[in-house]
């Protein structure tokens, strides 16, 4: 099978929300939105999906800052909204259906917003 | 105008067998607003991709879910074979399927089971949990294992599955199929279960898409989209068609699972048709060092796996997006307008799977 392309294409907080309506407006089904902490930064990963053509907008946010939500036109991103608020401590302003950080109860505040500290280990399994 | 009372439906109720809570807010018997909370039981699975090696992640990816376990473990391996640019044996491609396909009859199995038992009709629950069992055996008798299978690893399969074993499981399978046409029977055509499900939890194929509604949620919809026309594993050399109906009600949802259950076997029948003989895995070198979104069709719907790695041994993030996190939305809507008799049976028929969701 050949590998599914999956263009990645950079955006800026200020220009989230004309980029995803244009890519609502061209039929694209929300698929997901994901965060990966890298060091100070959080990158947002929105995924999107149309006829099986996978594309993902990339916001790089800095620790603190505040996005806008994009469920005035994806209602159904609220789930994922409120899961980047409640695990990564993420502020997402503006969500139609705001949990206010009781969605994914937790014991400890915003589990993934820290990395756990790991050993670096280059060799090869097997070897 | 009518007073506005809230009722918690869950965590813990009669037929709901997954921890999701409900505020169903009525007006008289009318649902006009259902607000749902989960959390109950959130494991944090994906932060340990920080403290396990990539290849022994499998074990952990595969207990996201103890229904749809083994698909969790094949499109993670799926995801890190694709960073890592490995070439997998066709033999394990097929035989991943075929589990695959083992996995979506015993969840639907399962399902279709609970979803009798919601509406009360318990000798349909029996008939539905006793045909599953022939599929469990089956799993048991080729991965070791009924529930967490642990037959995936990056680089292919860790067992192989004599021919003649698979000519014995095919010829079941059409036995089996002669019981399921009767079970679908009683499921599509039984006064009681059309009753409770027709016409019932109503969403149509352009909001269930707007609501990014998966699998036979999806399909159920008329949403004509099924992962595995992606074509991953064996998918890309096995014709089949998506199953779709179009009325999106609850009965509609169960006819698209009941029918899928064939095209299982179909699959399956296919698959063992086509399997070539070879190795079942590669051994493998290096770490995975980029990204890759792996998608793959669940009994539930699409799941989505992230990975991203640096070049060590410990991934950077595994992110896992299941099918029922995507069906949230759509339950939420389904819910609106609905009797609030009929809450059970509407949130059963997205088949939900909350311990998958929350990971």
């Amino acid at each position: 099978m050949k590998a599914e392309e999956q263009p990645v294409i950079p955006t800026e907080t200020p220009d989230l929300i004309s980029c995803v309506s244009k890519l609502h407006s061209e039929g694209y089904r929300l698929v997901a939105i994901s965060i990966t902490k890298l060091g100070e930064i959080f990158q947002v990963d929105y995924s999107f999906d149309r006829n099986f053509l996978f594309r993902t907008l990339r916001l790089l946010v800095p620790t603190g800052a505040a996005i806008p939500s994009i469920t005035g036109i994806y209602w159904a991103a609220f789930p994922y909204e409120n899961e980047m608020h409640d695990l990564f401590g993420i502020t997402v302003t503006g969500i139609a259906l705001d949990f206010n950080g009781t969605f994914f109860r937790t014991a400890i505040k915003y589990p993934f917003s820290v990395n756990t500290d790991r050993k670096e280990d280059n060799s090869c399994p097997g070897e | 105008m009518s007073r506005r009372i809230i009722i918690p439906f869950g965590p813990q109720h009669p037929v709901l067998p997954e921890p999701i809570h409900l505020d169903l807010v009525l007006e008289d018997e009318i649902v006009v607003e259902a607000i749902p909370s989960i959390g109950y039981v959130h494991r944090g699975l994906e932060k340990l991709v920080e403290k396990r090696e990539f290849p022994e992640y499998v074990y952990v990816a595969e207990r996201i879910c103890g229904i749809c376990s083994f698909i969790h473990g094949s499109t993670y391996v799926t995801a890190i074979e694709t960073v890592m640019g490995i070439d997998v044996p066709e033999r394990a491609l097929y035989l991943r399927t075929i589990w695959s396909e083992y996995s979506r009859m015993h969840s639907h199995l399962l399902w279709l089971g609970l979803f009798a038992d919601s509406l009360g009709f318990e000798n349909l629950f029996m008939q539905s949990w006793r045909l599953r069992e022939q599929i469990l055996d089956d799993l048991e008798a080729t991965t070791g294992g009924r529930v967490i299978q642990g037959a995936c690893k990056i680089g292919g399969v860790r067992r192989d599955i004599e021919n003649k074993k698979l000519d014995e499981m095919v010829t079941g399978l059409k036995d089996l199929g002669s019981d399921i046409r009767e079970l679908n029977k009683v499921f599509f055509n039984d006064s009681s279960v059309r009753h409770r499900t027709k016409g019932i939890g109503i969403i149509l194929e352009k909001e269930a898409y707007e609501l990014g509604a998966v699998g036979p949620t999806g399909r159920g919809s008329g949403i004509a989209e099924d992962a595995r026309m992606l074509g991953y594993a064996a998918y890309d050399k096995i014709d089949f068609r998506p199953v779709v109906e179009k009325s999106g009600d609850c009965y509609a949802r169960c006819v698209v699972r009941g029918k899928e259950l064939l095209t299982s076997i179909d699959i399956i029948t296919k698959a063992v048709d086509k399997i070539p003989d070879g190795p079942v895995e590669v051994k493998i070198t290096g770490t995975p060092n980029g990204e890759c979104w792996a998608r793959a069709e669940q009994p539930r719907g699409e799941v989505m796996h992230y990975v991203k790695g640096n070049g060590t041994r410990h991934l950077l993030r595994h992110r896992v997006r299941t099918p029922t996190f995507a069906n949230i939305p759509f339950l939420v809507k389904a819910l609106k307008g609905c009797e609030l008799a009929d809450v059970p049976v509407i949130v059963l028929s997205i088949d939900p799977c909350i311990g998958c969701a929350e990971r």
